[in-house]
């Protein structure tokens, strides 16, 4: 223990003569968090407020282009202007200056009412609504191609809710022109309101609590988590420098003259950069809950979760470091420990669902996902943070954190004292 | 004291032993130099007794345990001073101190006096509280060297220890090593300094290509080697003049 306690302080000693490492070492991972909720906070916000700036061009001059139009101007997401060439728009789009454009194809209301008339017309000569002697015509119509032109810079995920929002709202106009020709074929009277068009079925979104008080999970409550954890991993490069270093000023070859064990060595480096993890940890709140609304963003809730938060973010660290001394013991010199810890800190970070959710990834990265640490914390932090979880459920996740660090920290170890055998 | 047999080390990928069956015996209250050129198997040798190095094959004793039986007990046992600083740059000479000698299990209370002690011996103690860093090569061989004594060891290897030091450094060391010498440590040390080899050293072993080509008093063997006028006549006699450049 006498020794243990020795490490540790020694570990504290280099830790505070850092001042430059130690800044960045909390600073950094606070400037990412705020850094990054910023940002898709206000994403947010600007696909909510602001208008997205979009081309039409109107070959069909008609009731349901007239109808396509209204309806894209009362969705409030679009700022629309006209255009007539499209060849015009295609150049426009391509060089950015428009994200959108929508080319409405000639004849589409006339062709479209045509197409529907005759359908509701058969279908009435089906029933023997109509008391025509007249064989029931069809004209062959060609299929109708609204045309959209995306910004090829857009993303895939803005492509696909603008290609949904509009299919909606051209069925929308199909179905109200079926109805209205129904209503043509039945009643003399137009005004006379036979259908009611409206959506019979709506969505309401319901937020899962157990009875408990409801979170509204937002842009703060998703990235504290995520990102706390991509920080509290970050640990393996200082502390994976800290033992190359050791190594290169030769006090790791001193140790080994020592009646000390390397376990006894990483048990000190492990409870000074957990420790250090924690406080990043508490940082991350504190500016969650105390600067975040200062900068327009949601506050933290961390009401009656500190606790639990605590448990996750301590195993968490464990994980951290656990991976740290790994890397520490096997990379020789820090051009191998710090790029290569970077990017697997990244690589555990994208397998762990901080960026993509697990569930849109594909299988393959689905199985990969549930082998890293990474998603281990994120699950717990994501169960502690919006699904109101007690300690019990968090078992499963913590277990493995700590296997985790147990593992990495073994095979360290074994490594060492293989390495090191005489 | 120290009894080595047949002892050899081959590094991996290399094409010669870099200690070539080497046998030898050092005595209690010894301070025995390993004298010879660069690359002639003194560090591999002693990395070998200070339990850095696995022996290729062969074994040693001290004081008759057995280096494979008692390893815990030799790290105990033994002292080393290597040739590198060893020591934490951002820690002052105080915390370095006190973090090596914890890892000896000595206690704070003792420490903290056995540390004063050297410190002041060595005319270190006004700059205690100041960082390795700023330390002057000198000043950092005496904090290297008190680092590797704290615990009072019954044998001291010491790879170079006066090297790259002036002159008024190394009298220091040198002295202090005798102190240590004339209390009971064993002491085993390289050097490149022939001159204070003949003068610190009760016996000597000159070393070449992993083998030892003479050992004695220094005085005996020169006296041994006909025309020779001091153990550097000796030593290039038994060694040659060609440089011995490694890459």
């Amino acid at each position: 223990m006498h020794k243990l306690l020795a490490s540790a302080y020694k570990e504290f000693l280099l830790l505070t003569r850092d001042i430059g490492g130690l800044a960045v070492l909390f600073l950094m991972p606070l400037l990412l968090v705020i850094t990054i909720t910023l940002i898709q906070d206000s994403t947010f916000n600007t696909i909510k407020q602001n208008k997205i700036p979009i081309i039409v061009v109107d070959n069909d001059k008609g009731e349901v282009s007239q109808n396509i139009l209204e309806n894209l101007k009362s969705s409030k997401m679009f700022e629309l202007s006209e255009q007539s060439n499209e060849k015009l728009v295609q150049e426009l789009i391509q060089n950015g200056k428009y994200q959108l454009a929508i080319i409405i194809p000639e004849n589409l209301s006339k062709d479209l009412n045509q197409k529907v008339s005759e359908n509701v017309d058969g279908i009435l000569a089906q029933f023997g609504a109509i008391e025509d002697s007249l064989p029931h015509k069809t004209t062959i119509l060609q299929t109708k191609e609204v045309k959209l032109y995306f910004d090829p810079a857009t993303q895939f995920s803005f492509r696909n809710s603008i290609k949904s929002g509009i299919d909606q709202m051209v069925s929308k106009i199909e179905t109200q022109a079926i109805y209205k020709a129904f209503q043509e074929q039945i009643s003399d009277d137009p005004t006379e309101q036979i259908f009611d068009t409206e959506s019979f079925i709506t969505f309401k979104e319901i937020i899962p609590n157990a009875g408990k008080k409801a979170l509204i999970p937002n842009s703060t409550q998703h990235n504290i988590p995520a990102w706390t954890l991509f920080a509290i991993f970050f640990i393996i490069l200082p502390l994976s420098i800290n033992m190359v270093n050791e190594k290169n000023q030769g006090t790791f070859v001193r140790l080994r003259t020592h009646p000390v064990s390397y376990g006894t060595v990483l048990g000190g480096k492990a409870i000074v950069f957990l420790s250090v993890s924690l406080i990043q940890f508490a940082l991350m709140l504190l500016v969650g809950i105390y600067l975040f609304p200062f900068l327009g963003l949601p506050k933290l809730d961390v009401s009656g979760r500190l606790p639990l938060l605590f448990v996750v973010a301590f195993f968490a660290g464990l994980a951290a470091v656990g991976l740290g001394l790994l890397l520490g013991t096997i990379a020789k010199s820090q051009e191998q420990s710090a790029p290569f810890g970077a990017t697997f800190v990244v690589i555990l970070a994208a397998i762990g669902g901080v960026w993509v959710p697990v569930f849109a990834m594909p299988k393959f990265m689905q199985a990969l996902s549930k082998m890293s640490p990474m998603n281990w914390g994120l699950e717990a932090f994501y169960d502690v943070f919006l699904r109101n979880v007690g300690l019990s459920e968090l078992v499963p996740e913590i277990s493995l954190l700590l296997l985790f660090f147990v593992v990495t920290t073994v095979i360290a170890i074994v490594y060492y004292n293989r390495k090191n055998a005489v | 004291m120290i009894q080595i047999n047949q002892l050899s080390k081959k590094y991996k990928g290399a094409e010669i032993f870099s200690v070539n069956d080497l046998n030898l015996t050092i005595n209690e209250g010894e301070i025995f130099g390993l004298l010879g050129p660069n690359g002639a198997g003194k560090t591999t040798l002693i990395s070998m007794l200070s339990s850095l190095l696995k022996p290729t094959s062969g074994s040693f004793s001290i004081d008759g345990m057995n280096y494979k039986d008692h390893q815990k007990e030799l790290k105990q046992f033994i002292g080393t001073v290597p040739q590198e600083y060893a020591l934490y740059p951002t820690l002052t000479a105080k915390e370095n101190l006190m973090y090596f000698g914890s890892m000896y299990g000595i206690q704070k209370s003792d420490l903290q006096n056995d540390i004063q002690g050297h410190l002041e011996t060595l005319g270190l103690s006004e700059f205690a509280n100041k960082k390795i860093k700023t330390y002057s090569g000198g000043m950092k061989r005496r904090i290297n060297l008190i680092a590797g004594i704290l615990h009072k060891p019954k044998v001291l290897f010491l790879d170079e220890p006066t090297v790259g030091v002036d002159v008024q450094s190394r009298n220091v060391i040198i002295e202090h090593l005798k102190q240590l010498n004339a209390k009971g440590t064993t002491i085993i040390y390289t050097s490149h300094h022939l001159n204070e080899a003949e003068e610190f050293c009760s016996r000597v072993a000159i070393i070449d290509h992993g083998t030892i080509v003479c050992q004695g008093e220094p005085k005996k063997l020169i006296a041994e080697h006909n025309g020779a006028g001091n153990l550097e006549d000796v030593f290039l006699e038994k060694t040659g003049k060609a440089l011995r450049d490694y890459a």
